[in-house]
C-alpha cells in the first residue's frame, strides 16, 4: 500500500498533531501514514497521540533534525 | 408434582433467570457507555483574559480535538475579551456599560499579556517572536478549533454585566450559565479553569 507522506517540519506545538489529525480524519482504516516533523517535541506528542486515538505507530526515527513517524490508521 | 408440570416450571424458571441476565448487562453496557464518554470529554474554563493564557487554553483545546476529544470551553469574566469581535457598535447601552466596553480590549489581537505586558509593547513582542518561531497566532488558534469542533459557551451573567450581546463575539459562540458549564464538567473526565 502507498504511504501518504506529511511534511510537517518548520510547524511547532500543536500544529503538526493538528494537522496529523486532520489527515487522520479523510482517510480509511489500514492508511499508512509517513509524518516528518523536526520539531523536538514531535516524537513525545506523536507517541502520546497514537496511544490516545489508537492508530498503530509502526516505527519513528531520527534522521538529522528530522523526525520520521510511519503510523497506520486503526 | 408430574413430570411434566416439573419441566415447564423449569423452564419458566430459567427464563426469569435469563431475562433477569439480559437486564443487568443492558444496565451494565449502558454504565459503561456513559465511563467512555466521560474519558472522550475535556472542559476548559477560560476566565483570564490575557494573551499568554488564551494561548494556553487554545493549544490544550486543539490538542484534545485532535486526540479525538469533545471539547467544551465556558469563557467568563475577562475570558470574554478573547472572544470579541474586533469592532463592534456599543450605540444602546448604558453609559457605564459604554464606559466598560470602551475600556476593554477587543479580540486576540488586542488583549495584553500577564506579564510583561510593557503598556501594550508585550504582546506585540511575543507575536513577532512567535511568528519567527513558526507558532501559531492565536486566532488562528481559535479558528482551528471551532472548525474541529470546540463548543464555545460564553458566559451569560458576566456578558450581562459587561453589557456585552452575542452578536459582539465571534460567530459560533453559544451563551449558558453555570449549570451548562457543570453539567460538562461532570461528563468530562477533566476540567481545567485557566
Amino acid at each position: 500500500m502507498a504511504k501518504t507522506e506529511l511534511d510537517f517540519r518548520g510547524m511547532s506545538c500543536p500544529m503538526p498533531i493538528m494537522k496529523t489529525a486532520m489527515a487522520f480524519k479523510k482517510a480509511a482504516s489500514g492508511d499508512v501514514f509517513q509524518v516528518v516533523c523536526d520539531d523536538p517535541g514531535f516524537e513525545p506528542d506523536i507517541k502520546a497521540w497514537c496511544s490516545e486515538t489508537g492508530n498503530i505507530l509502526e516505527s519513528i526515527e531520527k534522521k538529522d533534525k528530522d523526525i520520521i513517524a510511519t503510523i497506520t490508521k486503526k | 408434582m408430574g413430570n411434566t408440570e416439573a419441566t415447564a416450571k423449569a423452564a419458566g424458571d430459567r427464563e426469569a433467570v435469563e431475562d433477569g441476565v439480559a437486564a443487568r448487562v443492558k444496565e451494565l453496557e449502558e454504565r459503561l457507555a456513559k465511563l467512555e464518554e466521560k474519558d472522550n470529554a475535556l472542559t476548559l474554563i477560560l476566565m483570564s483574559g490575557e494573551f499568554d493564557k488564551a494561548m494556553a487554553a487554545f493549544i490544550i483545546a486543539n490538542g484534545a480535538l485532535a486526540m479525538g476529544k469533545e471539547v467544551t470551553m465556558f469563557v467568563t469574566f475577562w475570558g470574554l475579551d478573547v472572544i470579541k469581535k474586533p469592532s463592534f457598535s456599543t450605540a444602546g447601552r448604558g453609559f457605564l456599560e459604554k464606559m466598560v466596553l470602551w475600556m476593554r480590549p477587543k479580540g486576540p489581537d488586542k488583549i495584553p499579556t500577564s506579564k510583561m505586558n510593557f503598556g501594550g509593547m508585550g504582546p506585540k513582542l511575543f507575536r513577532y517572536m512567535m511568528g519567527k518561531k513558526n507558532v501559531e497566532q492565536l486566532s488562528s488558534l481559535i479558528e482551528m478549533a471551532q472548525e474541529f469542533g470546540l463548543k464555545i459557551i460564553a458566559c451569560q451573567m458576566s456578558m450581562d454585566v459587561m453589557g456585552l450581546k452575542q452578536e459582539d463575539l465571534i460567530e459560533g459562540v453559544e451563551v449558558g450559565g453555570v449549570a451548562a458549564m457543570l453539567n460538562s464538567s461532570y461528563r468530562s473526565n477533566s476540567t481545567l479553569f485557566i
